[in-house]
């Protein structure tokens, strides 16, 4: 695990990729109220988006990091704190590196 | 001017997109209209040359009222029958909403309005179409107390006046009869996976649009569903422009339509679904989606309920509503086994069609699902 975060940082900070998901998600409910998100849980328990509202996440964070997320992966992206594990896995595996 | 909306009655022209002598080509967006439901692009019916404008921008008008006229080829410089678009049939959709006049946000400023106990959804923007900010806030906090007549700009007064108008209308006119069925919807689930696959992100395919298709083909087999029922009689329409239900951010729906949904491939049907929810949620809706939707389809998505009754918009004759996918115990040749089900039903108005004839339309829903590779 050391190992992992050691290879991310490198790439891309857990707080810049943070910053990325709460980008995109504010872009697309104007009215998330980032510091009222509760990293474990849910995130469509606590933004209201719909199906078409999550594709258009999927496909900006493609924009914005590069990483092609298939839809079997989507599950891995409920929680605040599930997306930006799964994109630093991502992003390290992009870079060449194991996903630990 | 035209109607927008099964009860609209009046509306304001504006913005002119044209002016006098400019060519117009049938299609054309050549005003901007104010409902109820907010802004329309209004497009003109006939191609010819703008000859004269009779309503001026911010006059509201009676609907049918002849906004300007238009000269066709050959026709000489006169007052001349002009777009009040056939339209005025009515042949209405859920009328769009104030989305011109429904502005962002920021979080910081819905705080700052609940501190100082004003109503987010009264504030304005410094620009039309900026982001309300916490200082829009604190200005509208030290404006005077709002007039009564302030509180009518809140977005969400029309839209729900509108809406219990259509609403209202179709429960007192309408007999609507109910039809479920619950489908197995394993078939296309696995081959959506799979083309999904092959799709860059960019184009990858919601759910619903292959049900969309099913829905469409089905319901051209079953023409009685698809059409308006007007004076007395039902009137069969000759296309199936499919009215999606929208829900918008923060309340109220439209249902506007995507035309000839039949004949277009799932790819097109994905583009014309995310250009229509992009305008509802953010921009503004043309008037031919909002008038001619020949039936509507609701569905509620993995977030929703398992199943739901629509009412029917008039004058339309029927609306199909779409559950979510579960997986539910599934007997079929004597066995049980867990498969993925959604339920879909049919709300349908019982002077056009009989529950006969509405369960012919769910069995070839139902059956059209099963080769979803047809549906491309």
């Amino acid at each position: 695990m050391f190992f992992f975060r050691a290879c991310a940082m490198a790439e891309m900070t857990r707080e810049q990729i943070k910053a990325v998901v709460f980008d995109v998600l504010g872009a697309i409910a104007p009215e998330l109220d980032a510091a009222a998100i509760a990293p474990d849980k849910p995130l469509r328990e606590q933004v209201d988006i719909d199906s078409f509202d999550f594709l258009n996440v999927v496909i900006r964070l493609h924009e914005r990091l590069g990483v092609d997320i298939p839809e079997k992966d989507y599950g891995e992206l409920l929680t605040l704190d599930g997306a930006i594990e799964y994109l630093s896995g991502r992003l390290a595996e992009r870079a060449g590196r194991p996903r630990l | 001017m035209p109607a927008l909306g099964a009860d609209m009655d009046a509306g304001t022209l504006v913005e002119w997109m044209v002016k006098p002598g400019d060519a117009v080509k049938r299609g054309q967006v050549v005003a901007v209209v104010e409902t109820q439901k907010g802004a329309v692009e209004v497009e003109i019916w006939e191609s010819g040359t703008v000859d004269r404008i009779l309503v001026e921008p911010h006059t509201k008008v009676p609907v049918g009222t002849v906004l300007a006229t238009v000269r066709t080829a050959g026709e000489p410089a006169a007052p001349v029958a002009p777009q009040p678009a056939p339209a005025a049939a009515p042949i209405a959709a859920p009328a769009p909403d104030a989305l011109a006049s429904r502005p962002r946000v920021a979080p910081a400023a819905r705080k700052r309005a609940e501190e100082l106990g004003i109503d987010i959804n009264t504030v304005r923007p410094a620009r039309a179409g900026d982001v309300v900010t916490r200082a829009d806030v604190e200005r509208a906090a030290a404006a005077p107390p709002a007039a009564p007549a302030a509180a009518e700009e809140d977005w969400r007064v029309p839209m729900r006046r509108a809406i219990a108008a259509a609403m209202s209308r179709s429960k007192r006119e309408i007999p609507h009869y109910y039809l479920a069925t619950d489908i197995d919807a394993a078939a296309v689930l696995d081959w959506l996976a799979a083309e999904n696959l092959k799709r860059p992100v960019a184009e990858r395919l919601l759910p619903v649009v292959p049900f969309m298709k099913a829905v469409a083909l089905a319901l051209k087999e079953v023409p009685e569903l698809n059409g308006f029922w007007i004076d007395g009689a039902f009137r069969p329409a000759p296309a199936v422009h499919l009215g999606m239900a929208i829900a918008m951010r923060s309340g109220g729906l439209v249902a506007p339509a995507i035309h000839d949904a039949d004949g277009k491939s799932l790819g097109q049907l994905m583009a014309d679904l995310r250009d229509l929810i992009t305008r509802v949620r953010s921009g503004r809706l043309r008037s031919s989606e909002m008038t001619d939707p020949t039936v509507t389809l609701t569905s509620l998505g993995e977030q929703g309920v398992e199943e739901v009754f629509g009412v029917i918009y008039p004058p339309q004759v029927a609306l199909v509503g779409l559950g979510k996918v579960t997986e539910r115990p599934w007997a079929a040749g004597g066995t049980v086994t867990v498969r993925k089900v959604l339920t879909a039903t049919l709300s349908a108005d019982h002077r056009a069609s009989d529950g006969h004839r509405g369960a012919l339309f769910l069995a070839a829903l139902a059956r059209l699902l099963q080769n979803p590779e047809k549906l491309n």
